[in-house]
C-alpha cells in the first residue's frame, strides 16, 4: 500500500474504499471505456492499458453523491486524532520518522559546523561576542566558538593598510592657506586597524571617521600654513603634523585607527590662476638671465679696459725713454697708415681757390665725406 | 494528560508559546547598545550604559524582563557622527565663508535622549539645527582671518562648548567638533579671492622682473666704474700723451681703409703746411 501513487493519498482516500470507488463507477464514453473492463483491478489503479482520449480518466468523476470528498475525510481524520502523523503530504511509518531524525540530525549538525568553526586568516582578528556581549579575540588559525544564535564573530583585518584619497575621483580640492591663499591640493592617507574591539565597538562609522578627521586636520594644519610652504618646501613637515594632528583626534576617540602615513601628491595653484603662477617662475627666469647678461658684459667691459690700460701702460714706458722719437715715429707711422690708401690732394699755390674734384670723388662706388683738412699734427 | 501532550497540535501550541515567552523575556543588549528597559512606561533601569574612561562598560549580554510588562528600548552606544555640509556663515569683518562641519557625539544618557528625541534618527534631526546655530553663533564673532591662524582650535573648542549646552537637554555628550571645509563661497568671493592671488602673483612677477633689471643694471655699471677707473689708473700718469696716444688711435680707426669695408676711400686735401708734408719740400728741420 505505501506504493500506492502520489495523488491517490494526497486524495486521502481510505485505501480500502478504493476499489469500491472505481466499481462504483465504471469509465463512460461515447464508445466506451477503452480498459473499462479491467478498471476493477484496485493495485493497478486504472493507470495501465492504452488510454482512451474520450474516456475519463480513473477517478477524474467522482460523483459528489459517491462517498465523502477528500475534505470531509480529512476533517474527520483530524478530528479523529489518528496517531499515523497529522500532516497528510508527509509519509508516514517509523521507516520516514527516522529519516526526518537523520535529516534534521545532519542540518543541525551542519549548522554547527559553519557557525562555530571560523577560519581567521593571517593578518585578521576575530572579534567574538556571546548574546552581543564582548567575549574575545580569534587569532589567526582554525578557531572554534560556540555556535551561531549565542556567538557571534566580527572578522577585522588589521594588517592590510587602508588607502583613503582626497579628492575622490578627480576634480579640484581647493583649501584655504593661512595667508588666505587657495592651493589645490590632493593627498592620500594610509591607516591600518591597531584595536580591533576599540574599531568595532567603539565609533558608529569608523571609516567615515577615519576620512573626516584627516580631511579636517589637513585644512586645520594648511590654515597655519603658508601657500609657499604648502606649494613648496614644507611638505613633509605638513605631511608630518597632519599625521600628528589626526591620530591624536582618533586617539581621543579611542578608534583603535593608527594612521600610517599621510602623503600629498600635488599641492598646486589652482588651475584658474596657474599662469600667472607660471609667469611668475618665468620672471624669475628673465631676471637670472639678465643679470647674467650683464655679468657678461661687465666681464668684457673690465676685460677691454684692463687690455687697453696694459697696451698703453707698455707704450708709455717705452715712451718716457725717448718721448720725442717715440711721439714722431708713431704720428708718421699713424699718417702712413691713414694715407697709404686714400686719394690725397696737395694744393701748393697759396691764394688759389681749390677747385675740388668732387665729380672724381663720385666715382667712387659710394658717395663719401669728400675731405678732410688735415689739421697740423704737430 | 500524557495523552494531550502527545498531540502534535497541543505540542506544538506549547512549543510556540514557550518560544513566544522566552523571546518576550530575554533579550540580546549588543556591546554597541545600551538599552533602556521600560516598565509600563517607567524607566526602570539602563543596561550597559555609556561609562566614560571605560573601554567596555559590563552588562551586555543577555537579559531577562517581565513579558509583556518591561519594554527594552536600544540606544546607540558608540561615537556618531553629526556632518553639516555648506552652512553659510558671516564672519565679523562680512566675509561670506562656506563651512562644512562635522560633531562627534555620543549619548551618555539614554533615558533622556529616548524622552526628548525619541530615537538616533531623532535625535540627529534635533542636533543638526542647533550644531548649526552653534556654529554660526561662535563664527559670527570672529573674523575670517581667526579661522586660518592657530585660533581655529579655540574657534572649534568654542563651538564645542556652546553645542554641549544645549546638546546636554538630550543626554548627549558632544566628543569633538571640527571645521572640515573654511572656504569662499563659489561665485564672486571665489573668483575675487582668485583675482587677488592673480593679481598679486602678477605683482610678484613684475617686481622679479624689474629686481633683475635692477641687478642687471648695478653690475654693468659696477663694471663700467671699474673699466673707467682702470683707463684713469692708467692714463692719468701723462693726459698729454695719452691725448696724442688716442688720437692716434682714433686715426687709424677712422681713416683706415680696412675699416671702410664698403670700399668707400677718403679724399684728403692736403696743405704744403701740413706737419706730415713738412720735408716734403726739403725745408728740412722745424
Amino acid at each position: 500500500m505505501t506504493i500506492m501513487p502520489r495523488w491517490l493519498t494526497r486524495s486521502a482516500v481510505p485505501p480500502q474504499m478504493l476499489p469500491q470507488t472505481l466499481h462504483a463507477e465504471p469509465p463512460k464514453g461515447p464508445w466506451g471505456g477503452g480498459g473499462g473492463s479491467g478498471g476493477g483491478d484496485g493495485s493497478s489503479g486504472g493507470g495501465g492499458g492504452p488510454r482512451n482520449p474520450w474516456s475519463v480518466p480513473p477517478g477524474g468523476r467522482r460523483g459528489a453523491p459517491q462517498g465523502p470528498s477528500a475534505l470531509d475525510e480529512f476533517l474527520r481524520r483530524a478530528r479523529g486524532g489518528g496517531g499515523g502523523g497529522g500532516f497528510p503530504g508527509l509519509p508516514g511509518g517509523a521507516n520516514a520518522r527516522t529519516l526526518w531524525a537523520i535529516g534534521a540530525g545532519i542540518l543541525i549538525l551542519a549548522w554547527l559546523l559553519v557557525t562555530s568553526v571560523h577560519q581567521i586568516e593571517r593578518g585578521q582578528r576575530g572579534v567574538v561576542t556571546y548574546f552581543g556581549r564582548y567575549a574575545g579575540i580569534l587569532e589567526p588559525g582554525i578557531r572554534l566558538t560556540l555556535p551561531a544564535p549565542i556567538a557571534r564573530v566580527q572578522k577585522v583585518d588589521v594588517q592590510r593598510f587602508r588607502t583613503d584619497n582626497f579628492p575622490q575621483g578627480d576634480g579640484q580640492n581647493l583649501t584655504l592657506t593661512g595667508d588666505q591663499n587657495i592651493v589645490d591640493l590632493s593627498y592620500s592617507v594610509r591607516w591600518n586597524i591597531t584595536d580591533p574591539v576599540a574599531y568595532v565597538f567603539q565609533l558608529k562609522e569608523p571609516q567615515a571617521t577615519v576620512r573626516a578627521t584627516v580631511e579636517s586636520a589637513m585644512r586645520a594644519v594648511l590654515a597655519n600654513t603658508t601657500f609657499q610652504q604648502a606649494v613648496g618646501d614644507g611638505r613633509v613637515a605638513l605631511e608630518q603634523r597632519v599625521l600628528d594632528l589626526s591620530q591624536a583626534i582618533l586617539n581621543s576617540y579611542r578608534s583603535g585607527v593608527s594612521i600610517q602615513g599621510v602623503s600629498i601628491r600635488q599641492a598646486t595653484a589652482p588651475v584658474q590662476i596657474v599662469d600667472a603662477f607660471n609667469d611668475v617662475i618665468a620672471a624669475q627666469q628673465d631676471a637670472t638671465g639678465n643679470v647674467n647678461k650683464a655679468q657678461s658684459y661687465a666681464s668684457q667691459k673690465v676685460a677691454q679696459a684692463q687690455g687697453a690700460a696694459a697696451a698703453f701702460d707698455r707704450v708709455y714706458a717705452q715712451y718716457r725713454l725717448a718721448p720725442d722719437v717715440t711721439r714722431r715715429r708713431m704720428y708718421y707711422e699713424t699718417m702712413e697708415a691713414v694715407l697709404a690708401k686714400s686719394n690725397k690732394t696737395v694744393i701748393e699755390a697759396p691764394g688759389v681757390v681749390p677747385y675740388l674734384p668732387l665729380d672724381r670723388a663720385r666715382t667712387a662706388p659710394e658717395p663719401t665725406q669728400p675731405a678732410v683738412q688735415a689739421g697740423a699734427g704737430r | 494528560m500524557n495523552a494531550m501532550w502527545r498531540n502534535p497540535v497541543v505540542a506544538g501550541i506549547a512549543a510556540l508559546v514557550l518560544v513566544i515567552l522566552l523571546a518576550a523575556t530575554l533579550a540580546v543588549v549588543p556591546e554597541q547598545s545600551q538599552a533602556v528597559v521600560y516598565r509600563l512606561e517607567n524607566p526602570i533601569r539602563i543596561i550597559n550604559r555609556y561609562q566614560p574612561g571605560a573601554r567596555l562598560a559590563d552588562g551586555a549580554g543577555l537579559i531577562a524582563r517581565v513579558p509583556f510588562i518591561d519594554r527594552v528600548v536600544f540606544v546607540d552606544k558608540r561615537v556618531m557622527d553629526l556632518d553639516l555640509e555648506n552652512t553659510l556663515v558671516l564672519s565679523t569683518d562680512q566675509r561670506r565663508l562656506n563651512v562644512d562641519a562635522f560633531a562627534r557625539y555620543r549619548i551618555v544618557d539614554p533615558r533622556l535622549m529616548i524622552a526628548s528625541a525619541g530615537n538616533e534618527d531623532g535625535l540627529a534631526n534635533q542636533l543638526t539645527p542647533i550644531f548649526g546655530s552653534a556654529l554660526r553663533n561662535e563664527l559670527g564673532k570672529r573674523t575670517f582671518s581667526a579661522l586660518l591662524s592657530p585660533e581655529r582650535g579655540q574657534v572649534m573648542d568654542a563651538i564645542q562648548a556652546g553645542f554641549q549646552r544645549d546638546a546636554a537637554k538630550y543626554g548627549v555628550e558632544i566628543v569633538d567638533v571640527r571645521i572640515k571645509h573654511a572656504d569662499l563661497p563659489e561665485g564672486r568671493p571665489l573668483d575675487s579671492a582668485l583675482k587677488r592671488m592673480e593679481t598679486q602673483r602678477q605683482q610678484e612677477a613684475t617686481e622679479i622682473r624689474a629686481q633683475g633689471s635692477k641687478r642687471a643694471q648695478i653690475v654693468q655699471a659696477d663694471a663700467d666704474a671699474q673699466a673707467a677707473r682702470i683707463y684713469a689708473e692708467s692714463f692719468g700718469k701723462d693726459p698729454e700723451f695719452y691725448d696724442f696716444y688716442r688720437a692716434m688711435e682714433s686715426y687709424r680707426r677712422t681713416f683706415n681703409a680696412d675699416s671702410q669695408a664698403q670700399g668707400a676711400s677718403t679724399d684728403f686735401v692736403l696743405s704744403p703746411n701740413n706737419s706730415y708734408l713738412r720735408q716734403f719740400d726739403g725745408r728740412a728741420g722745424r
